[in-house]
């Protein structure tokens, strides 16, 4: 039996995921907005609108928070925020130097990581090279 | 409308085998006899506790009461603050006389994290922030930025904290503390130490409301509730609109136009302190100083006691106790302060006090304000 009009078929979630998994860090823009948003939703969190497109953002992105996480066993690690270039935010980590160097204003670039397991397939986002 | 009852339950360490509703109860229980009232008189209940699916339900049943209006709104910290709103709509429409809001919590003793949401937002597990800690550094990270707020501003605001406690016989930690201290103290994620962040204890609490006219016959001096106000702006911090401004400066709005006052007629300022970083923010959406200027404004001593703008006169979530969802500890503290019951941590002359709850991470805001019958 078909589904019924407007079932959703695969979760935000997992479209997210299989992008990811396809090399392609991508957010939801909603044409009726004019604008992107993230975490992946149903619907359009400016309109409600249902009819989305997932856009394969630049990549590229500023520091806009930043944290370094001490945990009672192992290393420190950084946790931040990025606003990516297309005006969405997300929580992600910054990789490839110290977890305390990572510093608001600093421009980002991502880097998808596709982990083995159970682990589920994530961007974290890198130093951009010469930049301030 | 007027609250006509306050209690804390077994607060610290409670005994082995208590349950959050067990010390719901133990709270309700006292709160009537501070009220003069008894459970018959009961006829509303509020209620939220994060180790509960079902906390009015639960509550009824345990108190043996049908209560004809419930409410189990559930926005962390400040769901007690909103459960006043709501309470307050109830009695004017008629729906009921007499409510209890309550909460119990024995998060320490059962060494539990109440599952907050970063737990299990897949969006944000890949990056194991330690929830609540991470969210609130996060935020503080954007406020030292922005603002050059330091450090040691943040730690002022426990030293601040814990100066209160020492005059509060029920705190959970009253040994002296300095700036040096909570500099020193463990680091949890950058720049919150242990001590810049609220403690982990069991405790619960209840107040009871009534209609103004109602409680003029009652034992207390009513504490008028003037004004309330709720805000919700996000859930995940990385959905927060702006990391140095909350909701609170939204809910403190309604509030102060619902009571007809501003900031510079709050006589004593109860805030839901879960990190240092919460009471600045706070103290500047509530308008009680510019934004950016609270960390100055802690550091010159102010918020201490004897100073000029009393900021969580028990101790706070910071020095007093925190199991959890501390939101019902503000209303019990403001009331006592309005009723000239706080002892040695009493702020001489206050008719008008704020409480402002918060819920999740920064997500949820709810701001109520009471006064002495002096003020209606």
């Amino acid at each position: 039996m078909a589904p019924e009009p407007g079932t959703a078929e695969t979760s935000p979630l997992h479209q997210y995921q299989e992008h990811l998994r396809n090399g392609s860090f991508r957010y939801q823009f909603s044409p009726r907005a004019g604008r992107g948003f993230f975490p992946p939703r149903v619907l359009c969190p400016f309109t409600g609108a249902t009819e989305l497109e997932w856009r394969e953002a630049s990549g590229f992105g500023t520091v806009h928070a930043t944290t370094v996480v001490h945990p009672r066993d192992g290393e420190p690690y950084n946790v931040a925020l990025v606003e990516c270039d297309e005006g969405f935010r997300l929580m992600t980590r910054v990789e490839g130097i110290d977890p305390a160097a990572v510093a608001i204003g600093q421009r980002v670039r991502v880097s998808i990581r596709l982990p083995d397991g159970d682990e589920a397939p994530h961007p974290v986002f890198e130093p951009v090279a010469g930049e301030a | 409308m007027a609250i006509v009852g306050v209690a804390e339950s077994d607060l610290g360490l409670v005994a082995a085998g208590m349950t959050p509703v067990d010390l719901m109860a133990q709270a309700v229980g006292r709160a009537l006899v501070d009220a003069g009232l008894e459970l018959a008189d009961v006829d509303g209940l509020c209620a939220a506790a994060a180790q509960l699916l079902m906390p009015t339900a639960a509550l009824s049943a345990y108190l043996g009461i049908s209560p004809r209006f419930v409410d189990a709104t559930s926005v962390g910290g400040a769901s007690f603050e909103s459960h006043v709103a709501s309470a307050e709509a109830a009695i004017a429409a008629g729906r009921c006389e007499t409510v209890v809001i309550a909460y119990g919590s024995t998060r320490r003793s059962t060494r539990g994290s109440g599952g907050l949401p970063s737990d299990t937002d897949p969006y944000e597990g890949p990056y194991r922030p330690v929830a609540p800690f991470t969210q609130y550094a996060l935020a503080a990270s954007r406020h030292m930025h922005e603002f050059g707020t330091t450090r040691e501003h943040l730690a002022a605001v426990a030293v601040s904290a814990r100066r209160w406690a020492q005059l509060n016989p029920k705190a959970f930690n009253r040994e002296p503390l300095t700036i040096d201290d909570v500099l020193a103290a463990r680091m949890m994620s950058y720049p919150l130490t242990v001590r810049d962040s609220c403690l982990l204890t069991d405790g619960g609490g209840a107040v009871v409301l009534t209609s103004a006219e109602r409680a003029r016959s009652l034992r207390k001096p009513p504490v008028h509730v003037l004004g309330t106000g709720q805000a919700v702006t996000h859930m995940g911090i990385a959905g927060m609109p702006d990391l140095t401004v909350t909701g609170a400066a939204e809910s403190g709005r309604q509030a102060y136009e619902a009571a007809g006052l501003g900031p510079a007629d709050v006589d004593v300022v109860e805030v839901y302190d879960a990190f240092t970083i919460n009471t600045l923010l706070f103290l500047e959406d509530l308008g009680f100083c510019a934004k950016g200027e609270a960390g100055p404004l802690v550091a010159s001593g102010a918020i201490d006691p004897g100073g000029t703008l009393p900021v969580n006169t028990n101790g706070g979530g910071l020095s007093y106790c925190h199991p959890g969802m501390y939101g019902i500890f503000l209303l019990i503290e403001a009331a006592r302060q309005v009723r000239g019951e706080a002892g040695d941590r009493q702020v001489a002359g206050a008719e008008v006090a704020l409480a402002h709850g918060n819920g999740g991470f920064l997500s949820a805001q709810s701001t109520v304000i009471l006064g002495a019958a002096s003020t209606i």
